[in-house]
């Protein structure tokens, strides 16, 4: 609700039409980029390196370079001030974990020219907190990150409504939220929810390999088997999770931005559909 | 003294040991579906902010149970961390997980599946496979079946931790100490006439007052 009144009042500083559309604004909205007949690869991504496109990546932190990493533009963690309140402050910690790290050199592998931004959420420990992750999404969206990386999610009911709330407030700013699905019998988010891509595994060996799903609620699914990834001290392990089939679908979303950079989530999404490996446009 | 504490009572003798019982049948089913070397279960202690072995099948069996571990170290503290699987294969490049964990246990692993046990919205513990056999390529069914193994231990680690605390509201000082103090001495046929001579004295005291 909320996100709606922000975008009704933004609409009418820059005298946008917002709930109706008077005939004197269609040029006001017109839509810059076109689709072709054919949506293919090529025309998605070919050329593209992810540069110019930033993307967050919402985890554990990232270590400082690491080989399959490279830089690091930014580095922030949220933590609690001495009042108790939740902050976002620049953070040299490097990644207490693991997992962030591995994300970011997947994305990386993809898209090596994308400009990387660690938001650390998860501490050392298990207790990374559902207002810590919150807090940290609500940053990203406001920082304005085309693509945020999520492989995380949260089991806790009473954060439901707020997570929507953030993750329709990202898909209207043109945040792209690419979530792990968790692929054990339990209830998370938010992956769960239509405004975001959620991402499962498939067992193929081809990072650029991605499919399209037709009965949701998991969407795309991205290599997520037995691969290598970056791992603290510099090192890689050979893992297997839908952890790092996420990082996939966001490094292939950070690629068509590089190329593309006014597609909106719902035209990114639609791309995404139109060159996965069981579409037309995957040849 | 309520019906319902008196059931308590009772629930609670034995369920200890039938709990930990099930917990682990299950590690060592996952350990044979898995033709792996190791399977184990980790409880989660939150205070400490330690995992701790509950239950054990292969490698370290009866001599783990109740060694403690960092819970925010290693692929336990990651799987605990993110509350997904996550499957190792090759640890010996994690040079930490090695050192500080997998060495205080005597049996160092090359390859480990972990997931997190989840009741509800908690998190429990960690089940644990190690070393599936090294031909063995990992599928995403396989993956799947860990997720409903870890649905079952993670029901088991619920049922005794439940026990333990009923467990220990029946010690020493708590409200139903005598009871249990009672109960604990009795054999099972001398305890059913020592609650009938109790649901006489309930039922007295409710005529009476």
């Amino acid at each position: 609700m909320s996100a709606a009144i922000e975008l009704h009042e933004h609409s009418e500083e820059e005298d946008l039409p917002a709930w109706s559309l008077p005939a004197e604004a269609v040029d006001r909205i017109r839509v810059p980029v076109t689709l072709p007949d054919q949506v293919t690869r090529e025309w998605a991504w070919g050329g593209s390196t992810g540069a110019g496109v930033r993307v967050c990546i919402l985890d554990s932190g990232i270590e400082h370079d690491h080989p399959l990493v490279g830089r690091v533009d930014h580095s922030v963690a949220v933590l609690r001030d001495e009042e108790g309140e939740l902050q976002v402050v620049d953070d040299d910690e490097g990644d207490l974990c693991g997992h962030g790290t591995a994300c970011a050199g997947v994305v990386r592998s993809l898209a090596p020219d994308v400009e990387l931004t660690s938001v650390r959420v998860l501490g050392a420990g298990y207790k990374g907190g559902g207002e810590t992750m919150l807090h940290g999404l609500s940053w990203a969206i406001e920082q304005g990150f085309p693509v945020v990386n999520m492989s995380l999610s949260t089991t806790r009911t009473k954060y439901v409504e707020r997570l929507h709330e953030l993750a329709d407030r990202a898909y209207f700013k043109r945040v792209l939220l690419v979530a792990s699905a968790h692929n054990m019998p339990v209830e998370s988010f938010p992956w769960r929810f239509a405004s975001v891509i959620s991402v499962g595994s498939h067992e193929e060996t081809d990072g650029l390999t991605f499919y399209y799903n037709p009965s949701p609620p998991v969407e795309f699914f991205g290599r997520g088997l037995d691969l290598d990834v970056a791992w603290l001290g510099g090192g890689t392990l050979r893992c297997t999770g839908n952890s790092f089939a996420t990082p996939h679908i966001a490094g292939i979303c950070a690629l068509i931005l590089g190329k593309h950079p006014e597609l909106t989530p719902f035209q990114l999404k639609s791309v995404l559909y139109q060159t996965a490996s069981n579409a037309k446009g995957a040849a | 003294m309520s019906d319902l504490e008196a059931a308590v009572a009772t629930g609670v003798l034995g369920a200890d040991e039938a709990h930990r019982a099930l917990l682990q049948a299950t590690v060592e089913v996952a350990r044979a579906i898995y033709g792996a070397k190791a399977a184990s279960v980790f409880l989660l202690d939150e205070e400490a902010g330690e995992l701790v072995f509950e239950a054990v099948a292969g490698e370290g069996e009866g001599e783990l149970i109740g060694m403690r571990f960092p819970a925010d170290t290693g692929i336990a503290g990651w799987v605990l961390t993110t509350r997904q699987p996550l499957i190792v294969d090759d640890l010996s490049s994690d040079t930490r997980w090695s050192r500080t964990a997998a060495e205080s246990t005597g049996y160092v692993p090359k390859s480990m599946m972990a997931v997190p046990l989840l009741v509800d919205e908690r998190a429990l513990g960690v089940l644990n496979v190690l070393d599936r056999p090294a031909e063995s390529r990992v599928r995403l069914s396989e993956v799947d079946l860990l997720g409903q193994f870890a649905n079952q231990a993670a029901i088991a680690l619920d049922l005794l931790q439940r026990a333990r605390r009923a467990r220990a509201a029946l010690a020493g000082e708590g409200r139903l100490a005598p009871l249990a103090r009672v109960a604990a001495r009795l054999e099972e046929d001398e305890r059913d006439t020592a609650f009938e001579l109790l649901q006489a004295l309930d039922r007295l005291l409710a005529e009476t007052s």
